[in-house]
Parts: C-alpha cells; structure tokens; sequence
C-alpha cells in the first residue's frame, strides 16, 4: 500500500505544475461552493478562493517552517510556480487584451497623482507607526515606511540605507499585511469608495501600489477592473525603490536630525 | 492560429520587462521599474492597432483570452505561496503600519479619482446589482 502512496507522490511531484492546475481547480470549485450555498453569492467565489489560498499558505508554512507557504509541501511545489511572478505576469498582462485605451487617456492625470500620493503617503504612516513603538532612529523609519508601500520597496530601501536585518523584516511583514488585506478587503469596501469604473481602480492601483494585492482584489470584485488597478500598481514599486532612499530618507533625516 | 495570440503576449512581456530592467539600471534602482505596465500598455496599443486593421482572427485572439481568463486561478495559486507566517509574526508595529496605509489610502480613492474630471459616471446602478 505504501508503495502504491510513494508511487502517487512521485507522479505529483515530477508533475509539478499539472498538479498545481488540479489543485487550484478544486480550490476555486470548493469556494464557488461555498459562496453559493453557505452565503448565497452574498460573498464573492474568488475572494473565498484568495482567503482560502491564505488559509493553506499559513498550514503549509506551520507544517514545513518554510517561507513559501504550501508550496514548501513537496507535492504541492507547483503551485508555488503557477502562483509565482512568471506566469502571475504573463496573466496580468493577457488581462490589458481587455482594456480600452480610452479609458485608460481620461484617467491618466488622476492615475499619476495617485501614485505620488500612494507611495508618499505611505512612507509618512508607516514613519509615523515606526516612530510610535520606538523606532525613532531615521534609517529604522524610513525603511518600515517603505514596508508600508509594499514589501519590496521596504528590503529595497532598507539595503540601500543600512537599516538592520530586524527592522528589514518588519517591514517585509508591513508590506505583506498590506498586500493581504487589500487582497480580501477591496470587494468589501469597493461600493463604499466608488471602485465600480476603469478610473477609480486605476486610482485604486496608484494608491495601493501592491501588485498581488490590487490583482487579487480587483479579480474578487470585478475582474474587468485588474487590468486598470494592476497597469498602475506595476509602477508604484518602481516609484517607491526610486524616491525611499532618496528624496524621503532626506527629508526624515532633516527632521529627525 | 493560438500560438499566435500567445507569442504576441509573450513578445510583449519580454520587451516590456526589458524595458522595466533598463530603466531600473539607468536610474539606478534595483528594482524593475513598471515592466509590467510598459508590457501592458505594448498589448493595449498592439491589440488596438491589429483589431482595427482586421490582423488579429478570433482563433489567435483565444491565445491572449485563454490566459486572461486563467488569471483568478494564477492569483489563488499566489495567495497559498505567501509568506502568511511572517506577516503575523511581524507583531503589532507591522501589523499597524500595514493596515493604516491600506485605510488611508482607500479614503482617498474617491478624492483623487475626481481629479480631471468633469463629469465622473459614477455606475451606482451597476454596483447594485454588482453586489451580490
């Protein structure tokens, strides 16, 4: 019998990415039905899906000690590379098929503006909380500020101005709560903001900036609107790793002294 | 043909991170600067033109459609890979730094999407029935 076990681990990991395909279907299969049966559509399939997703990052991280969530369980490496920048791309870009250029001209200015605002804005909270517990040096702010923008402008910047290796964590971890919480909250807020037009998620994108979080919560709310949050957002890290250890580290150190 | 629809796509992911790289280095970040985004703009602006021009038939057009389509599934795939663990044990500092820009910053979506616009339209009976 343990053979015949060994024997089926063995076809699911040499069949990574398949296995990946056969997993993710009934993961989106089982939230569909829960959607439909235990909140009656009420809650979105695809953000029960993303939540699910997390829920099993966090299981897999507890059973293997690993950073990369379930992909750290052997046979279920694959979905690390389904899930992974590669092919997380190539979809995102698939989606612009969808775009009308339009659209995309009249909220140009707007889109800028949130970007500035987005990046600037987050560096000054996430200062601001660093600051609070105790992490008044310039260096320490500046970098969990870029945490707060998302959690690769925060090791980006961090590198680049010295801060310690703890802090550089913390601002990882800052940059992920973002990320997962604009991943399953945007469909709950979306009515309350007005995210219901190519503009406003446009916006949206520029003001969040982090790529998988804008992705997966546009995708949970309404998926004609990924392609506008995501065209922004792939330039918020940009902007964040080009103004962090520049112009913002600059200015905290003016003030901080 | 498919495979047509998805070497466009390809084509234009490896030009625009390309690009992304290029102008990372010339500025001097390490980070790819908006790759993905040039990309995008790439297919927005080739589709627009191979659309009007009639070159693009609806079986190459499935190449680029099948992916798009495939890309909730892609970001399930991305949320079970996270680092979930080192999100919540970053502590509270993490944890309130994170949220409070994911707070601000939704305040202000309604605020700066109104900039530039003369008549927003705002598509209140659809997010009614968007509501499910």
């Amino acid at each position: 019998m343990s053979t015949v076990i060994d024997l089926l681990a063995q076809v699911l990991i040499r069949n990574g990415l398949i296995t990946a395909f056969a997993f993710v279907g009934l993961t989106v299969w089982l939230s569909y039905f829960i959607s439909n049966r235990l909140t009656r559509g009420r809650i979105h399939g695809s953000a029960i899906a993303i939540l699910l997703g997390l829920l099993l990052a966090y299981v897999g991280g507890v059973t293997t000690g690993g950073n990369q969530g379930l992909a750290d369980i052997e046979i279920l490496a694959g979905v690390g590379l389904l899930g992974g920048a590669m092919l997380r791309d190539f979809a995102i870009i698939a989606t612009a098929f969808g775009v009308q250029l339009d659209e995309m001209r009249r909220a140009g200015a707007c889109a800028i503006v949130s970007l500035f605002v987005g990046v600037l804005g987050s560096f000054v909270i996430g200062a601001v909380v660093a600051y609070a517990f105790g992490y008044s040096d310039a260096v320490s702010m500046t970098t969990i500020g870029a945490g707060a923008a998302t959690y690769i402008v925060g090791p980006v910047t961090g590198t680049a101005i010295g801060a310690s290796s703890e802090v550089v964590a913390l601002s990882i971890a800052a940059g992920l709560v973002k990320s997962m919480l604009v991943m399953t909250g945007t469909p709950f807020v979306a009515r309350y903001i007005g995210l219901n037009n190519p503009r406003s998620a446009m916006v949206y994108g520029g003001l969040m900036g982090t790529t998988s979080g804008v992705a997966g919560g546009l995708a949970a709310t309404d998926p004609k609107l990924v392609p506008y949050g995501a065209m922004t957002a792939t330039f918020y890290t940009g902007l964040g790793c080009l103004l962090g250890p520049s112009v913002v580290f600059v200015v905290i150190r003016a003030m901080i002294g | 043909m498919v495979i047509y629809g998805v070497s466009l796509l390809a084509g234009c992911m490896i030009t625009g991170i390309f690009v992304g790289e290029l102008l990372g280095k010339l500025i001097g970040v390490q980070a790819n600067v908006g790759g993905v985004g040039i990309a995008m703009l790439l297919m927005i602006l080739l589709a627009d033109f191979l659309r009007k021009r009639d070159r693009l038939n609806p079986v190459s057009q499935q190449g680029v459609i099948f992916w798009s389509s495939i890309y909730i599934p892609v970001v399930v795939a991305m949320a079970a890979k996270q680092n979930v663990i080192a999100a919540v044990k970053g502590g509270p500092a993490a944890l309130l730094a994170g949220a409070l820009a994911v707070v601000v910053s939704c305040a202000l979506v309604p605020l700066i999407s109104r900039i530039g616009a003369g008549n927003i339209e705002r598509h209140d009976e659809e997010s009614v029935r968007g509501d499910r």
